[in-house]
């Protein structure tokens, strides 16, 4: 009797069924979105999915598609659930011309690379994403493009030395890190550990539980502490708590760094006062003035076809990076095309144009994009493609661009990553790729 | 040398930040007391009232205005949730109340995203949090301001419920609901003051919080420092929630200072809990507690 | 319950039937037909879940502990069997997951303590000491996570006796395997002696108590049964469904998800689990497909996606008043109108869903 339940399951099936694929006509290619719209993390979500169909629908527009290749796209809702997620890609994996799926969220990201892998699509975690994906080798479709938490760290450090005057002055200088108490958060910590032993300064690592609404103690831990610099690693509501608690324990905000997590307008317009003077690491710049954007507010917006509810969210920080998201997106379709033809492509084509996504500053800024972000140089086994970093500084209403362009230290990181990709694929039967030709194993 | 100072500030911190606990304890406390209903929506009511309140200032309206329309909200809510959740639900084991109230919580979640957006707001009181600086030992401004807030919403209410008819009936019915129907109190508009009450006490709290962490969907999840206040404070007690929240919020902040570098840090999440777990092995019906309550 | 208040009936000659034509159906004719998604996405998830549900009602339905930990023990069976895996290579999975069980439910005994002397919510919030202390410590400790620099692990592959199921449909049918044996035994445990204890323990602790029933073991047996089902699940949950979890993944949603499965489905029904299960799997992606066809192009996905969110919490209300006691009361009620509406009434035991 236990059985029945399976009417129910079957009576269903039906309803389900239509999760199959319409036919494609012409040339298209697809992108399932994995966004999320509602839940705790719907501002970041809806700011860097907008931003990503924005200009999506500006190639579509404008030019017609990638050389006539209409770009297409449906979204699924996960509230950043992992399970949603993985429901979502069974769900539209079957579409045709699946080009490559960006799902922003750590934990769906990670769910997806044993599928996603198998299925030949490649999968883009821009500015986030498992760190050793970064070798190519390893993990063939997996691109945490422009930025992975290590070149992070390291791209962090890089400038506050440069604040403080060289590498050499960061010696006997301390640093708290405060870190969200989940594994994103603690990822960097032997990363920390590493550079302050190379560049001797002291580095104390302090957890806020999730979800970090309160952290009186942390904080007069660090007054006590009183170090130079606390890095906020952070996630969520802890970044506008972590700067107004901050404010309470008498720590300057300007020598508060945020990573790539806590440096959106979600994080700081909550703590108000307390922010002004908060600076944090970006790939992209903020604000509306680059033509790219310029054109999405005349082509897109125009037509009444903008995806952001709220005009004045254009060129926010998720915005943006759904801007460059979507650039560097469509320009390693458009490179896939010119080898394999401007048709739809595979997935695995894709894939290939992902390998030789090489985007100087002179294309970026032909592209529209000076000054939003620097370049990018992936290569078959370096998936994340050197990417420069910026920091910025928000004024009480805007982020301001306080640094040039800065270059992690990528050297010294590879090892690491190394010796992590080759563990991983030790442990999974990979074998690694040895040149970029390598037919793709699994 | 042990630093004296500092142990008194991570006290002082700790015992402010309890009273922000307790204020969303009262919540729970006031509709337990009455009708045996823990109310998990308690949370997204602070969320809803937070974000109405924040929705309008941006729209221009003037703040007493703003602040007496989400009263207004507020209490149409109450009455709205005795109508059509608690009425029909009378009677029911006091786990199907719980599930109703998640229930509750995702339809007011929804409600108040979709009617304001999903945006992040932040909320201004007024107060700048520049610490007060007494003899070496920083207090926060804001948490006093908090503290006081608190204090007189409990004195309000204990006139409330002492002096007027409403309050008298209020109490007979939290003593015993039979003899109050016996001698013909009116049960549900009882419990549609209660649930109006445990609104504005939502209200309070929901911009104490927006204050803090900013208007967003997490002000939802503060409902998780408060369970642990409950089980220490009994969950029908109001001087309960009130000296749970500042043991709570003292205890998990020692602990998370002296204890927590031993075993890595981050035992805040868990060490309220903990405390009001043992605590509660020796003492069953928490440190105010009435009786235990019957089985689920 | 039918099943188990009449544990000596033999089965109508229909149900019989009917249980042959839904073995060849969910053993046989679903893996061979039934699409990727359907056992991916929707039939995986559903079978761990009812699982967990099924762990949670022995608990909470028959023995009367309300627990809103269940998510911790979901991850306690899924790092077990993840470092058993790892740490003794030599161990075949089956064992794995027996053991990984045995671990979720010695956590779940110690986490049992304060039955002795809390009741009702006290008790009920008090096992989130444990849905903390579990997240806490699993992302604490990299150990449990093989020092992982994420803290997420990845399942090994299912491989039993050198047969490796690694399809959608392998999948699947380890999964329906290990929940029809686990569902049978919980079955064959709730009708013996042990289940009468749990039901007294439930009805009137003192009384069971005269009459002769070991309250502690009683209790702690409960919960020792119920996080060892529960722990089972985690283990599908992490290896048949996502084969990759990270702790965040089991979070209070997932304890109040596993709730929510055996209120609507019916407390102290197994079949319930079930049909909970399906509810809250299948529902939410009916909802969400429905809304996106039928209104897809007139609203933004947020807005669709937060009036799914209204739809489900009233519906879960709405349903808690029209059946309190759950979806099984209400199929109970179809089928014996139906039965009585063919003349077969007499071969139904008759439907006794009170719950004291």
């Amino acid at each position: 009797m236990r059985f029945r339940h399976l009417k129910f399951a079957l009576g269903v099936v039906g309803v389900l069924a239509f999760a199959g694929a319409p036919a494609v006509h012409a040339d298209e290619q697809f992108f399932p979105l994995q966004s999320y719209r509602v839940g705790p993390y719907a501002a970041g979500g809806t700011g860097f999915f907008g931003g990503f169909i924005d200009y999506l629908n500006l190639i579509n527009i404008r030019d017609g598609g990638v050389n006539g290749v209409k770009l297409t796209w449906d979204e699924g809702e996960t509230q950043y659930e992992v399970e949603r997620g993985v429901e979502v890609y069974e769900r539209l994996k079957n579409r045709l011309g699946v080009a490559a799926w960006n799902p922003l969220s750590v934990g769906i990201a990670y769910a997806m690379i044993d599928r996603i892998t198998k299925d030949k699509v490649p999968l883009i975690t821009v500015n986030h994403g498992r760190t050793d994906s970064t070798d190519g080798r390893v993990f063939p479709y997996v691109f945490p493009l422009l930025l992975n938490p290590y070149s992070e760290t390291s791209g962090i450090v890089n400038y506050i030395a440069s604040r403080e005057g060289g590498v050499d002055r960061l010696k006997d200088k301390k640093i708290v890190v405060l870190y969200h108490g989940s594994p994103y958060g603690k990822e960097t910590i032997p990363i920390y550990k590493l550079l302050a032993d190379k560049y001797h300064f002291s580095v104390e690592q302090i957890e806020v539980p999730h979800p970090g609404n309160e952290q009186q103690s942390q904080w007069l831990s660090i007054r006590r502490a009183k170090p130079d610099y606390v890095v906020l690693r952070g996630w969520g509501v802890m970044n506008p708590v972590a700067l107004k608690t901050a404010q309470k324990v008498g720590f300057p905000a300007d020598h508060i760094i945020g990573n790539v997590w806590s440096n959106s307008e979600e994080d700081v317009i909550p703590a108000g006062d307390a922010a002004k003077g908060y600076i944090a690491i970006t790939t992209q710049a903020s604000g509306a003035e680059y033509p790219v954007l310029q054109e999405v507010i005349k082509t897109v917006y125009g037509a009444g076809k903008g995806n952001l509810d709220d005009k004045k969210r254009i060129g926010s920080v998720y915005h943006n990076l759904g801007i460059v998201n979507g650039i560097l997106n469509v320009e390693a379709i458009r490179i896939a095309q010119a080898k394999f033809g401007e048709r739809t492509l595979t997935g695995d084509e894709v894939r290939w144009g992902f390998e030789h996504l090489q985007l100087n500053p002179a294309r970026v800024e032909a592209l529209g994009a000076k000054g939003l972000f620097h370049s990018i140089n992936v290569t078959w086994d370096n998936h994340e493609g050197d990417g420069r970093v910026t920091f910025q500084q928000w004024d009480g209403a805007k982020w301001k661009v306080v640094s040039d362009w800065i270059a992690p230290d990528w050297a010294s990181l590879r090892p690491i990553i190394e010796k992590s990709a080759a563990a991983y694929a030790q442990e999974h039967g990979i074998t690694p790729r040895t040149s970029g030709d390598d037919p793709v194993s699994q | 040398m042990f630093d004296y100072q500092f142990l008194i500030e991570v006290l002082v911190g700790g015992l402010l930040s309890g009273v922000m606990y307790s204020l969303v304890a009262i919540g729970f406390v006031v509709i337990y007391k009455t009708s045996g209903v823990l109310n998990f929506a308690q949370g997204a009511m602070l969320l809803f009232a937070a974000l109405t309140f924040v929705s309008l200032v941006e729209r221009g309206v003037a703040l007493p205005l703003a602040l007496l329309a989400t009263l207004a909200i507020m209490v149409a809510l109450g009455v709205a949730v005795e109508r059509t959740v608690l009425r029909p639900l009378v009677n029911q084991p006091p786990i199907t109340l719980f599930m109703a109230t998640l229930g509750l919580s995702y339809v007011i979640e929804g409600a108040a995203q979709l009617l304001w957006g999903t945006q992040v707001h932040g909320l201004d009181i007024g107060i700048s949090d520049v610490p007060l600086d007494i003899v070496g030992v920083f207090i926060s401004r804001f948490d006093l301001f908090a503290a006081a807030v608190a204090g007189s919403l409990v004195a309000l209410f204990a006139l409330f419920f002492r002096t007027t008819r409403t309050g008298l009936s209020f109490r007979a019915v939290a003593d015993d609901p039979f003899a109050a129907l016996a001698v013909g109190l009116r049960l549900p508009r009882v419990w549609a003051i209660v649930w109006t009450v445990a609104g504005i006490v939502a209200l309070v709290a929901g911009l104490l919080w927006g204050a803090r962490l900013g208007v967003q969907f997490s002000l939802s999840l503060v409902v998780l420092k408060a369970l642990p206040v409950l089980v220490l404070g009994g969950f029908d007690s109001i001087a309960g929630a009130i000296v749970g929240g500042l043991l709570i919020g003292a205890i998990e902040k020692l602990a998370e200072v002296y204890v927590g570098p031993l075993v890595g840090g981050g035992i805040e999440a868990w060490a309220g809990y903990v405390v009001a777990l043992v605590f509660l092995l020796v003492r069953p019906s928490g440190l105010f507690g009435q009786k235990l309550v019957e089985r689920v | 319950m039918d099943a188990t208040s009449n544990p000596r009936q033999t089965l109508p000659v229909i149900d019989r039937i009917l249980i042959g034509i839904g073995a060849v159906i969910t053993f046989g004719v679903i893996p061979l037909a039934g699409s990727d998604y359907l056992m991916d996405a929707v039939l995986t998830p559903f079978l761990a879940l009812a699982l967990a549900a099924v762990g949670l009602n022995v608990l909470t339905g028959y023995a009367g502990q309300v627990s809103l930990g269940s998510a911790a023990f979901l991850a306690v069976g899924a790092y077990a069997a993840y470092n058993l895996h790892l740490r003794l290579p030599e161990l075949p999975l089956l064992l794995d997951l027996v053991l990984a069980g045995l671990v979720a439910a010695a956590i779940g005994i110690v986490f049992g303590l304060p039955s002795l002397r809390l009741r009702g919510f006290y008790l009920a919030v008090s096992t989130l000491a444990a849905q903390f202390f579990v997240q806490w410590a699993l992302t604490k400790f990299g150990w449990f996570s093989n020092d992982n620099p994420s803290g997420v692990i990845d399942a090994p592959a299912l491989t039993i006796a050198g047969y490796s199921f690694t399809s959608a449909a392998g999948r699947y049918l380890f999964s329906l395997a290990v929940v029809t044996v686990a569902t049978i035994l919980t079955l064959l445990l709730l009708q013996s002696q042990t289940g009468r204890n749990f039901i007294a323990v439930r009805d009137h602790e003192i009384a069971a108590k005269v009459i002769g029933v070991p309250l502690l073991r009683t209790k702690l047996l409960a919960f020792g049964v119920s996080s060892f089902l529960i722990g089972v699940a985690g283990v599908l949950w992490a290896f048949a469904y996502l084969r990759t979890v990270e702790p965040a993944g089991f979070n209070l949603d997932r304890s109040f998800q596993i709730l929510f499965i055996i209120i609507i489905g019916g407390l102290a029904s197994l079949r319930g689990a079930f049909l909970g299960a399906a509810f809250i799997v299948v529902f939410p992606l009916i909802l969400s497909r429905l809304g996106a066809a039928l209104l897809g192009g007139v609203f933004d996905s947020g807005v669709l996606e937060m009036s799914q969110r209204i739809v489900i919490g009233a519906l879960i209300i709405a349903f808690l008043i029209a059946e309190p006691r759950g979806l099984i009361a209400l199929w109970d009620r179809f089928r014996a109108a139906s039965a009585a509406w063919t003349g077969l009434r007499k071969t139904f035991p008759a439907t006794d869903t009170s719950r004291s």
